[in-house]
């Protein structure tokens, strides 16, 4: 994808991280470069300690990088100081100033920015409407709901009106319900405040419902930016592919390629073709990575590409795992079937099926 | 089947009893000597009937007032100067880079609380009189303001240091972010909410000061008797009840300082 310059709300570039000195050195970010659009909702996603978090501390002036550059809007931030960055952060934790109400909190930045009186009053109403809590206003953060600080959170970093906003894992500490009606309320304040956010999670789900692109990263680097869909159906490398979603992963010989498909055999003599990333050549022993969803059970084993004893069946509401061992050895492979009022096949555990993938369904990717 | 439990101390034969004792060694003395403040009669050990005449003497004694004042100015300053060298040495050592001699420097400010008092009061002599002799300074009165103040700085730092270190750093952080300069992020953060330590070490500093004895004894010159040296010199003449009257003064206005502080620690921990 060509660069666009001037569309970029923040560019890093070549960005290390080292925390420690001498032999204590831990490179938490290892030159990592990327690109955020202006309006993006873009999310770094990564198991914990993979440096998301240090990155997003970076940007937000908590810490400076070892070496590389932060860009915002084509100007350099990194030396900046955080009081001076037209960034605004919602915490893990809120960080809610507890001895100041509802509505001071809200108006401390606008406060801060030496804004007068009537616009920031103005400004801080605006908000409360914005985030529903007008009735509110006049609370000490002490003396509301974990849901309802977190609207004071957002509306805090927001009244500044900043350029870009970082949000640290925010939605965290909320329950499983709240959780789901936040997820959509950062969407429509995103959407309706046209500001950049970049999110920080290790929720993968969290991350492909809500972003516009994902930035999945391990070990201090960035493996794959792209579109959920993107992360999700051509992941980069295993790590990815097991990140995000279930995966089941097979190993097969890579037997001849064409330009960016592979034809695969398995130790049933069976082959398929599948595809692989770009810049990376399969040869020999690999492993196929395929999603659980893309895979169909069928009756008759001599019909499927591989086939296998059914050692469980796990109910989950709206669809059905298979969990099937296979002839040739290693991991159970899991089948995903949705459930539907009129299910055409019911199986049996330890009887014999064949599994059939669907066109495209398997990939080769790098360990 | 019995719930498993971790052992619990009230448990123990003879728990209870033992802290009955320790109770009762430590307040009856107290309570005597606040019982025979009211006694009609001229002595200390023998009752009579009940009377506030003593607190009557006490108010009127000439003695009393001057000590009492010598006490106030002498104690206001000292809490006022020691509570904000401890809350400036406070911020100092929590909200800085760790630099070298940072242990070394907690040390030195703790000190005072391991050296027995005599050995401070005998320095502290010591120091006054050899500045006396060499340049032939004396700050009358401001020597014991400057001695309690030195000795109060310890115990007004705790309090202080243990609300900063208890203190989300994260809340700086947003100030920070919500473009506080490091000024005002701790004028209109940190500072709000350290004031319940800065209270508590306060009146920490306020009730070592007022009654304060060793030290004040060693480096009082004329005319700068405190209460502690006045109940003392009292003693050792032919002792009437106005001295236990004197003493309840003191005691309800150490109640009332930890009280207050102790009240202010709690409401603000909610």
């Amino acid at each position: 994808m060509p660069e666009q310059p001037g569309k970029n709300a923040i560019e890093v570039r070549g960005v290390r991280k080292v925390f420690g000195t001498g032999e204590n050195q831990v490179a938490a970010l290892d030159t990592v470069s990327v690109s955020i659009r202006e309006n993006e909702f873009f999310t770094l996603l990564g198991p914990s300690g993979c440096g998301k978090t240090t990155l997003l501390r970076l940007i937000a002036g908590f810490d400076f990088p070892t070496a590389g550059e932060i860009l915002l809007h084509g100007q350099d931030i990194a030396p900046l100081p955080p009081f001076k960055r037209p960034v605004n952060t919602v915490f893990q934790s809120y960080a809610l100033f507890p001895h100041m109400t509802v509505a001071q909190n809200i108006g401390f930045g606008l406060e801060m920015l030496g804004k007068p009186k009537a616009e920031i009053e103005g400004r801080v109403a605006q908000m409360l409407k914005l985030v529903k809590m007008e009735a509110l206003k006049a609370r000490r953060t002490s003396q509301i709901s974990g849901g309802q600080q977190q609207r004071v959170a957002l509306a805090r970093a927001l009244a500044p009106q900043p350029k870009v906003l970082l949000l640290d894992e925010p939605l965290s500490a909320l329950d499983y319900k709240l959780r789901k009606e936040m997820q959509i309320e950062l969407k429509r304040l995103q959407h309706e405040t046209g500001i950049t956010f970049i999110f920080v999670t290790h929720d993968q789900e969290e991350a492909l419902t809500m972003s516009d692109r994902i930035a999945v990263m391990s070990a201090g680097k960035i493996l794959q930016v792209g579109t959920p869909r993107d992360i999700y159906d051509r992941p980069a490398e295993r790590f990815v592919a097991d990140f995000i979603g279930e995966t089941n992963f097979l190993p097969g010989t890579v037997v001849s390629k064409r330009a960016g498909v592979a034809t695969v055999k398995f130790a049933s003599n069976a082959t398929i073709s599948a595809g692989f990333p770009e810049g990376f050549d399969p040869t020999g022993e690999v492993t196929l990575v395929v999603r659980p969803e893309h895979a169909d059970l069928v009756p008759d084993p001599a019909k499927g590409t591989i086939a296998g004893t059914l050692a469980n069946i796990v109910y989950f509401g709206t669809d059905t795992h298979y969990h099937v061992k296979l002839d040739g050895g290693g991991e159970n492979f899991i089948v995903r079937h949705q459930n539907s009022r009129s299910s055409p096949v019911t199986y049996a555990t330890g009887v014999k099926v064949g599994i059939q993938f669907e066109e495209d369904a398997a990939r080769v990717l790098k360990d | 089947m019995a719930e498993p439990r971790i052992m619990d101390i009230k448990d123990q034969p003879g728990f209870r009893s033992i802290a009955i004792i320790c109770l009762l060694v430590l307040y009856v003395p107290v309570l005597i000597l606040m019982i025979f403040s009211l006694n009609s009669g001229s002595l200390v050990t023998h009752w009579e009937g009940v009377t506030l005449n003593w607190y009557g003497s006490a108010f009127l004694n000439e003695e009393f007032h001057a000590a009492a004042k010598n006490t106030l100015i002498i104690s206001v300053t000292a809490t006022i100067v020691s509570t904000i060298c401890a809350t400036l040495a406070a911020i100092g050592m929590t909200r800085v880079k760790p630099w070298r001699g940072l242990a070394a420097a907690f040390m030195v400010i703790n000190l005072p609380l391991m050296v027995p008092e005599i050995i401070t009061a005998v320095a502290t002599l010591s120091f006054f009189a050899l500045i006396a002799g060499a340049f032939g300074l004396n700050f009358g009165i401001g020597n014991l303001i400057l001695a309690h103040t030195v000795f109060c700085i310890p115990f007004a730092y705790m309090p202080i240091r243990a609300r900063l270190e208890d203190m989300d750093l994260t809340l700086e952080y947003a100030a920070a972010d919500l473009y506080a300069t490091p000024w005002n992020a701790f004028r209109r953060i940190t500072l709000p909410l350290l004031v319940p330590g800065i209270m508590s070490g306060g009146a920490l500093a306020f009730i070592v000061s007022f009654d304060d004895f060793t030290i004040t004894q060693l480096v009082a010159g004329p005319g700068q008797t405190t209460l502690p040296l006045y109940i003392w010199n009292q003693i050792r003449r032919p002792m009437t009840p106005e001295i236990n009257a004197i003493s309840t003064i003191l005691l309800m206005v150490s109640i009332l300082f930890v009280s207050v502080s102790f009240l202010i620690a709690r409401r603000r921990a909610k």
